[in-house]
């Protein structure tokens, strides 16, 4: 019982903040609210038993990714364009996909229910025999750097190349300022370089 | 009928913020909140994941004797991975932002469109 009003009251800050994000023209606030975004979103998975998962978010999702967000705004401005009209033919889009998505859920087993498809497979094996194997309580460490641990190498392999991306895109740009560059001012051009050191950074580290 | 609704209600809020952050990407112009809007629509895939590995009256996967039902540990993992790919795929989004606001001096979509329009 407490479970489930926890879970619809952290449900429902998420959803207005979601929609208070889409509604907001303050760039600023907009990720602000993305940052409590994120916490709430780490709560819900405390509440769901995944706090690996949970301590992974509030740190890359709400910290490492709004201080990027905010490094970027200070370059490029915090002050969204109002348009000029309510585009139709996105907001038709969206409800049909909606619409869709809420129809094939009816199929889906209910929430919490033990004998779902899901936890019959695979995941039983590894609880109750990685102990034994790899000698770890915590399952998901076991599967992470374990069994799957080649998922795991692949994952930093993918980090590394967006590394690379952020500095070949970020990184060079001091020989290209003198001679195609006419905007940016003193002071502007001092900013820059020290955001691409903070992208540089926090790329290679998370 | 209640009941019904509490089965899916995790899901379809993933479902609503999906729409969300996926009707910030195609119907706002500006490449940030473009960016923000991804971000929503990946924390709602976690969302979904999560909670379709989770056991009622279960635990967290980290094995004791006093616990018997243990939430499934797969999408935990699964998700793991995907938070920290999610945060390099931002970096880079931001990364290339700053670079379209060095070249063209503004993150609107119809002002890039209308600059390339020109040239």
């Amino acid at each position: 019982m407490i479970f489930t009003l926890i879970d619809i009251a952290l449900l429902t800050f998420m959803g207005a903040t979601a929609f208070a994000i889409l509604r907001l023209r303050s760039l600023f606030a907009v990720v602000m609210l993305s940052g409590i975004y994120s916490l709430l979103a780490a709560s819900m998975f405390v509440a769901l038993d995944a706090v690996d998962v949970a301590f992974t978010e509030a740190a890359v999702g709400a910290g490492i990714s709004t201080v990027l967000m905010i490094a970027v705004l200070a370059l490029t401005g915090e002050r969204e364009k109002t348009p000029a009209h309510t585009p139709l033919l996105p907001l038709l889009v969206v409800i049909l996909t909606g619409a869709a998505l809420v129809y094939g859920t009816f199929d889906m087993p209910a929430f919490g229910d033990a004998n779902a498809p899901v936890h019959l497979h695979v995941a039983p094996r590894y609880l109750h025999d990685s102990f034994a194997e790899v000698g770890l309580p915590n399952v998901v460490t076991s599967v992470l750097a374990s069994y799957r641990g080649y998922d795991t190498l692949g994952e930093v392999t993918v980090i590394f190349t967006a590394g690379v991306a952020v500095m070949l895109l970020l990184g060079g740009r001091k020989g290209d300022d003198a001679g195609i560059k006419q905007q940016p001012v003193d002071e502007d051009g001092d900013d820059r370089r020290a955001d691409s050191k903070d992208l540089d950074g926090s790329g290679g580290a998370a | 009928m209640l009941q019904a609704i509490l089965d899916h209600f995790n899901y379809w809020i993933a479902i609503f913020l999906m729409m969300i952050g996926f009707y910030t990407v195609v119907a706002r112009g500006n490449l940030v909140k473009k960016l923000v809007g991804l971000n929503i629509f990946q924390t709602s895939v976690f969302l979904l994941y999560i909670s379709m590995g989770k056991v009622i009256g279960g635990t967290a996967p980290i094995l004791d004797d006093r616990f018997q039902i243990y939430s499934n540990p797969i999408p935990h993992v699964l998700i793991l991975t995907a938070i920290v790919v999610g945060v390099a795929t931002t970096a880079l989004g931001l990364g290339l932002i700053v670079r379209i606001r060095e070249s063209y001096g503004t993150i609107e979509e119809d002002e890039l469109d209308l600059a390339d329009g020109e040239t």
